[in-house]
């Protein structure tokens, strides 16, 4: 049975009110809580560690798996989970993690997901991160992401965290083959000492490879957020990274580029900006009627969409 | 009606005015433009009347409440709106979310008409990000679209036409006309254009912070040619020698 904190955290990590249509694995307090498997979709336990095998078929279109974990307890709880993504199959993947911490004790989730998109399949990876309780006790998120991405697939990732995560460590390496497409969305917020660091690094292997990379976040209050973005083309590729940051309070952001071309073919492009909102576009929405707090909250709103 | 009573505005180190001792009586229903050289003080003294620039003397009234100590939004909402000159960029914010929190509502019909009136293809740009994809003279015409979005009894328009296509700008002034004939609302438009001045009530003139001449339209543009010989006005502004 879940509960309404179960129901809440799946709500907000998986735009889940109830059990999901299709696959999915949802993961409660460190075990599996239930499974859905489909015709073209298998879900297995892992045998030597603990996670799951997803395995979706060649040729699977328009299917979804929702594979959330849920933690409402305080505990430390890791997962192994690989995917494999059959040729020319074309599916939605929902991740996530939901904490609710009411205790005095820390309470984490450290999630290892490794995909291999076959040649031709298209992948949107969907991962968004949520904290709450009223417990002393941090919740802390450290996923790492490993993407090989074989020949003219595509992986579209969205990585979500805007609410209540006290420290997070996010590594994602992508690795791209010929003609292979990668475009990341990240979204982050962080507010009262919350900490975030952010970890991409993008490897173009093949010829016709093409990256692009936009992370956005707001930091508040006396939170710290670190970005090292970083892309490294081997052929003849195109990159593309976009960092932009808006500080506010005593908050400390820090974006650490690195673009590397090892081949006069690679065309890779970084752009980084942090600065505070911008006055013209408080007084714009003022000027509207809006309230100072207002506009503030939609220039932030937006920003972060 | 708005009323201004000696109004002055102060430089960044108080030491000169860049609006000095202005008084100015604004009706409904009238179209007002205000022209003169530039650095004259007419965008200075359009941002007092929202609340953006303090004034240093003076007091403002709106239908005869004084609204001086009102900030930029308590005037908003009084029913003030000003039109930029260069509007800001906002990433993540599309013209539709604008143009909902500037008509109130999210009607999706009154939308596409704004857009229309400001030359705008609704289709192609409603969800469109106001982002650096888009050019001057596109985030010009949705900014004029923000104030057209409004029911407002005075609204602000500083030099609407630049950077706008000569297509867009013909469409423009029809839609300061109908504005004109289908509400109340003062009009007042900061510009340089001839055909933007042909639609005034009254032209302003203002230099050095001052306004020098408050005229029609056809004694201005009569006069064009003879200001612009040499030696027939004051470098600094146009009055007459």
């Amino acid at each position: 049975m879940l509960n309404t904190i179960d129901k809440r955290l799946l709500k907000e990590v998986a735009d889940l009110h109830e059990i999901p249509q299709g696959a999915y694995n949802i993961r409660k307090n460190g075990e599996k809580h239930s499974r859905n498997t489909t015709a073209n979709i298998d879900i297995q336990t892992k045998e030597d560690k603990p996670g799951i095998n997803i395995t979706i078929k060649p040729n699977t279109k328009n299917e979804s798996v929702h594979i959330p974990v849920i933690l409402s307890e305080s505990m430390e709880d890791l997962v192994y989970n690989t995917f494999e993504i059959g040729e020319y199959s074309n599916v939605v993947i929902v991740a996530g993690c939901g904490i609710h911490n009411s205790t005095n004790e820390d309470s984490g989730h450290d999630g290892v997901h490794e995909f291999f998109i076959r040649r031709g399949a298209k992948v949107k990876y969907i991962e968004k991160h949520f904290g709450d309780g009223s417990g002393g006790g941090k919740r802390v998120l450290n996923p790492t992401t490993i993407i090989e991405i074989e020949e003219d697939g595509t992986a579209e990732l969205e990585l979500v965290q805007i609410e209540g995560v006290d420290s997070t460590r996010r590594d994602t390496i992508v690795r791209l083959h010929k003609n292979a497409r990668l475009i990341v969305s990240e979204r982050l917020l962080t507010y009262f000492d919350q900490t975030a660091e952010s970890i991409i690094t993008v490897e173009l292997l093949g010829d016709g490879s093409t990256a692009q990379v936009i992370s956005r976040s707001v930091a508040k209050d006396n939170s710290k957020q670190v970005f090292h973005l970083n892309m490294r083309g081997h052929c003849e590729c195109r990159g593309h990274i976009q960092c932009d940051s808006i500080i506010m309070h005593n908050a400390q952001v820090s974006a650490i580029p690195e673009i590397s071309a090892l081949n006069e073919g690679a065309q890779l492009v970084h752009e980084a900006a942090i600065g505070r909102i911008a006055s013209e576009q408080l007084t714009k929405l003022m000027c509207l009627g809006l309230t100072e707090q207002e506009a503030e909250e939609t220039i932030l709103q937006g920003f972060l969409k | 009606m708005l009323e201004l009573k000696n109004v002055s505005v102060s430089g960044l180190n108080d030491d000169i005015e860049i609006v000095n001792d202005v008084n100015l009586t604004l009706e409904d229903k009238k179209i007002y433009v205000v022209t003169g050289p530039n650095g004259g003080g007419k965008t200075s003294l359009a941002k007092a009347i929202m609340g953006i620039y303090p004034i240093s003397n003076g007091y403002i009234s709106l239908d005869g409440e004084d609204i001086t100590k009102l900030t930029i939004t308590g005037r908003a909402q009084k029913g003030i709106g000003y039109a930029f000159q260069a509007p800001p960029r906002f990433k993540g914010l599309h013209v539709r979310d604008l143009l909902t929190i500037a008509s109130g509502n999210n009607d999706e019909d009154k939308a596409y008409s704004l857009l229309a009136d400001v030359g705008l293809c609704a289709q192609d740009y409603i969800d469109r990000e106001l982002n650096a994809s888009f050019s001057g003279g596109e985030l010009k015409r949705v900014e004029i679209a923000t104030i057209l979005a409004r029911e407002l009894k005075v609204a602000l328009f500083d030099e609407p036409e630049a950077g706008i296509d000569l297509w867009s700008f013909q469409r423009l002034t029809e839609t300061f006309k109908t504005l004109n004939e289908v509400s109340n609302t003062t009009i007042v438009i900061i510009s340089h254009q001839e055909r933007i001045l042909r639609l005034a009530d009254e032209v302003i003139l203002i230099c050095g912070g001052k306004i020098t001449d408050v005229t029609g339209p056809d004694k201005i543009l009569g006069e064009i040619d003879y200001f612009t010989e040499p030696g027939r006005y004051c470098s600094n502004c146009f009055v007459r020698k």
